[in-house]
């Protein structure tokens, strides 16, 4: 199998984000970036598909020459290829990013390709499903199983109170939840390799951005809470203040 | 003139609520930008279904009835809702930011090659032009974006837009629409936890994290629950340990939440797991360590052991919803 893993790199999820001088952008420095923990699922699928079936895959990423590191940490999981689209770092316009990963991925040949269900920097949620317009294959997206029979494969996606299963030819696109399997921790040998591994630059004409960032906050700050009590005998008085004071019970 | 179509969420033949919502989010921006409301159902046999939309202020209630769209297929979806929003004239397209919405529309702007800003808390109108706020980086931050496109197109997180009643005389436009052939086949939905009220609509939530000590003391999350007509929630903690369905996770790999009051016993408040509940309205901890995290950011914390207290919250809880 021929599998396309599409990563982006993210602030690690401890990161407390500073605002920029210009009010639109976070601060660079200081920040420990990773692969955006849902693609990692997805590598984890990649690697589980081609052990089984064979085949190849290829990691492919957007953005500027600095991701390369973050590449080579995906690869270190056991992916045997990779992809750089040259790009800059604050694309906000997903339509931009899902245009240039398309150009790159259409003629490719791919059996599948394979997404995180939403990058944790701008939780955006949207490249994979437009992927799977560009290229007009089929794609689930929120995916927690998986499994391929020959030509068509099975996805159960996560919805509101349950499950939604799922079936369509391949090629397609997914997009990986957690749930859908354990990514493997990357092993001194695999950290070894990934360093040889060439990472294939790649330009392509991007389209302007349509959509806008005008201004970054900070979230209103809440008021510090407050201590009702200790133990049982602070609920009566919790209980009234849900009622009397929140309106919430 | 604006048109702004409200896409609606149709599940076991019941309107979801937060299609009320995008209908009320859909009437601030109709009235500053002198336009109407519009809404699009997609489903089958719709019957009465099409009288809702008008009372929420939907002047024009669009149909597109056919057996074949009883389940959501995401493409033939997306190919319903962008040409119909061609036809009208459609100069906004909102939904909600369920997991069908945020399936369904970024496919939608893909075809018409219009952005889309997904799971919005807030709208602003200044000059004639919109600005849209959400939370980026697991809710660390707020972005305020515009759009610049001949269609604007939103999702909107359920529980932020109070839905209220406007009532219109709508007209329904009963659309006669191809249906293409489906990329992908919804061949069932299953239910989990027995049909249970899911997090991510409800009203109260009571999250239980790894301080319940085991799965056996979940009934005291549960005897609460059911007495606020709650759903219960998880840390991941919890969810990693098997004591409960990665559906119930509550957090930054989870679901985020924004219900009026969230309850959350023996969660230590990790910045993970305030990512996902961190917008909810009203916040109470109950945590025997008084140093947690969570009590930062709780309204009300009661400092004690869970399973003496719950107990008891459970007990005055009914005693005030008898009244
Ligand atoms: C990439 C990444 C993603 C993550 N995503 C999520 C996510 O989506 N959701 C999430 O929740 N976490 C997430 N986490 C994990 C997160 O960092 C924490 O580990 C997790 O939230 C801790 O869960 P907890 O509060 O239940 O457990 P703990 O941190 O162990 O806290 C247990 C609390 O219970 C209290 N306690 C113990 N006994 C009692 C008692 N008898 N009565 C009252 N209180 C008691 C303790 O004082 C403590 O505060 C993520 C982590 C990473 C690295
Ligand atoms: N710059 C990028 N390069 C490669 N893949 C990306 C990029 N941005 C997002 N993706 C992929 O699209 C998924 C969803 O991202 P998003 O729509 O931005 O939330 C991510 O989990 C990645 O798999």
């Amino acid at each position: 199998m021929n599998i396309a893993v599409c990563i982006k790199e993210v602030p690690d999820t401890e990161t407390r984000p500073k605002i920029q001088d210009d009010g639109r952008s976070i601060q660079k420095d200081n920040i420990k970036w990773i692969v955006n923990p849902y693609d990692e699922y997805a590598i984890e699928l990649g690697l589980q598909l081609t052990e089984k079936n064979g085949g190849e895959v290829t990691i492919i990423s957007f953005g500027p020459k600095t991701i390369e590191s973050t590449i080579r940490s995906a690869l270190a999981m056991g992916a045997h290829k990779a992809i750089r689209i040259e790009g800059p770092k604050d694309v906000a316009d997903p339509l931009v990013t899902a245009r240039a990963l398309a150009t790159v991925l259409k003629d490719k040949g791919f059996d599948l390709i394979l997404f995180g269900k939403q990058a944790i920097d701008d939780d955006n949620a949207q490249i994979p499903q437009m992927i799977s317009e560009a290229l007009e294959i089929p794609g689930a997206s929120v995916v927690v199983k998986f499994e391929i029979n020959g030509e068509s494969a099975v996805a159960e996606r996560e919805i509101e109170g349950g499950k939604e299963k799922l079936s369509f030819t391949l090629p397609a696109v997914i997009s990986c939840q957690k749930g859908l399997n354990e990514p493997r921790y990357r092993s001194l040998k695999g950290i070894m390799m990934s360093k040889k591994v060439p990472i294939e630059e790649v330009n392509v004409e991007l389209t302007g951005e349509n959509l806008i960032i005008e201004e970054l906050q900070m979230p209103p700050q809440k008021q510090p809470g407050r201590i009702v009590g200790e133990g049982p005998d602070a609920v009566p008085e919790l209980v009234r203040l849900l009622k009397e004071e929140a309106k919430v019970i | 003139m604006s048109n702004i179509l409200v896409i609606y969420e149709i599940r076991e033949k019941n309107i979801k609520k937060v299609s009320f919502e995008a209908t009320t989010a859909a009437n601030l921006l109709a009235r500053q930008l002198s336009g109407k409301v519009s809404a699009l159902l997609l489903g089958s046999n719709l019957g009465s279904l099409t009288d809702k939309p008008g009372v929420y202020g939907a002047e024009k209630v669009y149909t597109i009835d056919n057996p074949a769209l009883e389940k959501h297929s995401p493409d033939v979806f997306a190919h319903l809702i962008s040409e119909t929003a061609k036809e009208i004239g459609a100069t906004h397209i909102i939904m909600g930011a369920t997991a069908m919405g945020k399936d369904i529309m970024p496919r939608v702007a893909f075809r018409l090659n219009c952005p889309l800003v997904q799971d919005i808390i807030g709208l602003e109108v200044q000059n004639n032009k919109v600005s849209y706020q959400r939370p980026i980086i697991a809710g660390k931050l707020r972005s305020r974006v515009s759009l610049q496109s001949e269609i604007q197109l939103a999702t909107i997180r359920p529980n932020i837009f109070q839905a209220q009643e406007n009532k219109v005389s709508s007209e329904v436009v009963a659309l006669a629409k191809d249906l293409p052939t489906p990329r992908v086949i919804v061949e069932e939905t299953l239910a989990t936890g027995g049909g249970k009220l899911d997090v991510t609509e409800a009203e109260i939530i009571v999250s239980g994290g790894r301080g319940m000590q085991g799965p056996d003391n979940w009934h005291l999350i549960e005897n609460l629950a059911k007495t606020l007509g709650a759903a219960t929630g998880a840390s991941r903690a919890v969810v990693d340990s098997g004591w409960r369905e990665h559906g119930e996770q509550v957090g930054q790999t989870g679901k985020t939440v924004s219900p009026n009051l969230y309850i959350a016993c023996g969660i230590s408040g990790a910045i993970q797991h305030q990512a996902g509940m961190a917008s909810s309205k009203y916040i109470v901890a109950i945590n025997k360590d008084p140093e947690a995290p969570i009590f930062k950011l709780a309204d009300y914390g009661i400092v004690g052991d869970v399973k003496e207290v719950l107990p008891k919250l459970n007990e005055e809880v009914a005693k005030v919803r008898g009244e």
